[in-house]
């Protein structure tokens, strides 16, 4: 399977993952272990930057995994720049997953805002992954001003409700330069494998592995779907065809 | 400029107690299921019909709870900063005609709290007064905030309503949350309870949650007294003023908090009582109405209750509170607002959720994102 690359770093697993929502940080770190995971997102809102200990660090203190600093919280492009900043120097990171929704409700991502906060972070030196609506047009903007990836929803954040966007996401696999990574309502292990069968550069999750029964196992049912979309992505799946093929062909004839 | 008032006069208080009480199973049932429900479900949910679908209720709430907060439930302190009220208000200990020693924390002592609460582990804090202008205003608020922010993450406040400049004044200060229960929705009911004082002023209060809409606040607390009238058709209009300022003020989110009348030195007995039974199929009620409101339990409430309560659709909890000014560290002996129920320190309660499987979140916020640090 080919490795992935996001600015020149090489990651062998295509499943990311979120941090939210588990019921320990305990737990947390089994699900991200047994994803085999190397990229988990942290919201800069749940960290304690000036502790000398905080539970969610400690648990995710692993030489196999980077952090990647999220900006939920934000509801505009100049609060999203501040907290960026700020996750730079207390995570030493300069990799920042670009969040801004304005609503609390349904956690839509501001198109307006985001491209406006991705092109100010890339001038101060950070490597941007922004979330955003699966929007063609919006993708091919954030890859002009220097965004690292894309990073369009499947569906509403921790809705569970699968690739509700698939048709505009195959438009978006198809033009776009940067890696394209499905984040955002993934709720079962097909969901990711079909998103990564389409293309998908990678998958990030995190309420479908932290609210199932049995977060640990779930995490390697995602790792093993990740993978086995990519290898059937790699392999490329054949064509369906709406048409049977007869055995005995009607135009035959005209090679007799 | 809209305001909730328009939406409000639209109702009748005694229809919409018809229109609840005359709710059937199959109501019940159909709201049941649904994916997403109204207002109309609502009524259903809360009615005596709906008490019969309990295990039901609670069932989906607590699984709509799981998915959208996962096994967390936040924790946070009030700290009293002054029981000084002007307000006549019939079930309160602070009340204006009531003998008890007022006390005012000057700045020292509001560090002092602060120093004890921070100790214990909060980083989220609602600051508590009650309405004495004269004394508790605006600059009062804004010192207090400067004292407390360097300390903790996330400030709430629960004071007496304020205009809409005042409000962007503490925003700009730092504040995330204001709360602003309107105790009833009844008009009638709401006058006899506050006779005197700037209180007694209910459109003044009803409009409260638009001024601070406007004014740009984080997060909006909403509530009744339960106790004071009906809770199934308060709550209800509790629903509504909800769906109204979801729609409006569409950046900020809101937190509903269902505290139950409690004893206190000298008081009146709730006109209408509601058990436990009640107040989980209201929890239960407020969670299948809305996926993503946050639901605060109560102190008040007794340990037993709490124990198992938590899991059951709320989102945050306060420990070891304190309703007095000066209760943790400064004057441990003076009179409480009401008589908290469940008595357990904070450890105990972080203890209780670890044990459950459930994590104590302590920071769910950054100043960073405060208007404050952008100045």
């Amino acid at each position: 399977m080919k490795k992935l690359v996001i600015r020149g770093k090489e990651f062998n697993s295509r499943l990311f993952l979120g941090s939210g929502k588990f019921s320990s940080n305990k737990l947390m770190e089994r699900a991200v272990n047994a994803s085999e995971s190397e990229l988990v997102t942290v919201a800069l809102k749940r960290i304690d930057t000036n502790a000398k200990y905080d539970g969610m660090l400690t648990a995710l203190k692993n030489e196999n995994i980077d952090l990647l600093p999220n900006t939920s919280g934000a509801r505009n492009a100049e609060e999203a720049v501040f907290a960026a900043e700020l996750a730079r120097e207390a995570l030493q990171t300069n990799w920042i997953k670009l969040e801004i929704h304005p609503d609390p409700k349904y956690l839509m991502p501001d198109a307006i805002e985001s491209l406006k906060a991705t092109e100010d972070l890339v001038k101060k030196g950070f490597v941007v992954m922004p979330y955003i609506h699966a929007d063609p047009v919006l993708c091919k903007r954030l890859e002009e001003v220097g965004a690292a990836t894309v990073m369009p929803l499947g569906s509403p954040i921790g809705s569970n409700q699968g690739l509700k966007t698939i048709d505009f996401l195959k438009i978006i696999i198809e033009q776009s330069n940067v890696p394209v990574i499905v984040d955002a309502g993934i709720g079962a292990p097909s969901d990711a494998a079909l998103a990564m069968e389409l293309g998908a550069d990678a998958v990030l999750i995190n309420t479908a592995i932290a609210v199932s029964k049995k977060p640990v196992l779930m995490a390697e049912a995602f790792k093993l779907a990740v993978k086995s979309g990519r290898m059937a992505y790699e392999a490329k799946i054949a064509e369906s065809s709406r048409l049977a093929n007869n055995s005995s062909p009607l135009t035959s004839f005209l090679y007799d | 400029m809209t305001s909730f008032k328009e939406v409000f006069e639209t109702y009748r208080w005694e229809q919409v107690k018809e229109e609840i009480y005359s709710k059937r199973p199959i109501d019940v049932e159909l709201a049941l299921s649904k994916n997403v429900r109204d207002l109309e479900d609502y009524k259903a949910l809360v009615s005596p019909a709906g008490s019969e679908y309990l295990e039901d209720m609670v069932r989906l709430s607590q699984q709509e709870t799981l998915r959208r907060f996962g096994k967390t439930i936040q924790l946070f302190a009030p700290m009293y900063l002054s029981n000084e009220c002007q307000n006549i208000c019939t079930y309160c200990g602070f009340s204006l005609n009531n003998k008890i020693k007022r006390k005012t924390l000057t700045k020292n002592e509001i560090l002092k709290e602060g120093e004890c609460l921070k100790d214990k582990g909060f980083k989220h804090i609602l600051l508590v007064t009650g309405e004495a202008n004269n004394i508790v205003d605006v600059d009062y608020f804004i010192s207090a905030i400067k004292l407390i922010r360097p300390h903790f993450d996330n400030i709430s406040l629960e004071v007496q309503p304020l205009d809409e400049v005042e409000y962007r004044k503490l925003i700009s200060h730092g504040i995330h949350s204001v709360l602003v229960y309107q105790e009833t929705y009844n008009e009638t009911d709401y006058k006899k309870h506050h006779p005197k004082g700037k209180k007694s002023n209910f459109y003044y209060r009803l409009d409260t949650p638009d001024r601070l809409g406007r004014a740009g606040i984080h997060k909006i607390g909403l509530g009744v007294l339960i106790g004071l009238e009906d809770w199934r058709v308060d709550s209800f209009f509790v629903a509504l003023h909800l769906e109204y300022l979801e729609r409006t003020y569409w950046k900020t989110k809101f937190t509903i908090s269902f505290p139950r009348l409690r004893p206190f030195s000298g008081g009146l007995p709730p006109k209408v009582e509601m058990n436990e039974r009640e107040l989980v199929q209201q929890i239960a009620a407020y969670r299948l109405f809305n996926n993503e409101v946050e639901l605060s339990l109560s102190t008040r409430e007794t340990q037993h209750f709490r124990n198992h309560a938590f899991k059951l659709g709320v989102t945050s909890m306060s420990a070891g509170s304190k309703t007095n000014p000066g209760g943790y560290a400064v004057e441990k002996q003076s009179l409480e607002q009401f008589e908290i129920s469940d008595e357990r320190g904070t450890s105990e309660i972080s203890q209780l959720l670890i044990n459950n499987g459930y994590e104590p979140v302590w920071k769910d916020w950054d100043k960073v994102f405060d208007d404050a640090y952008k100045s």
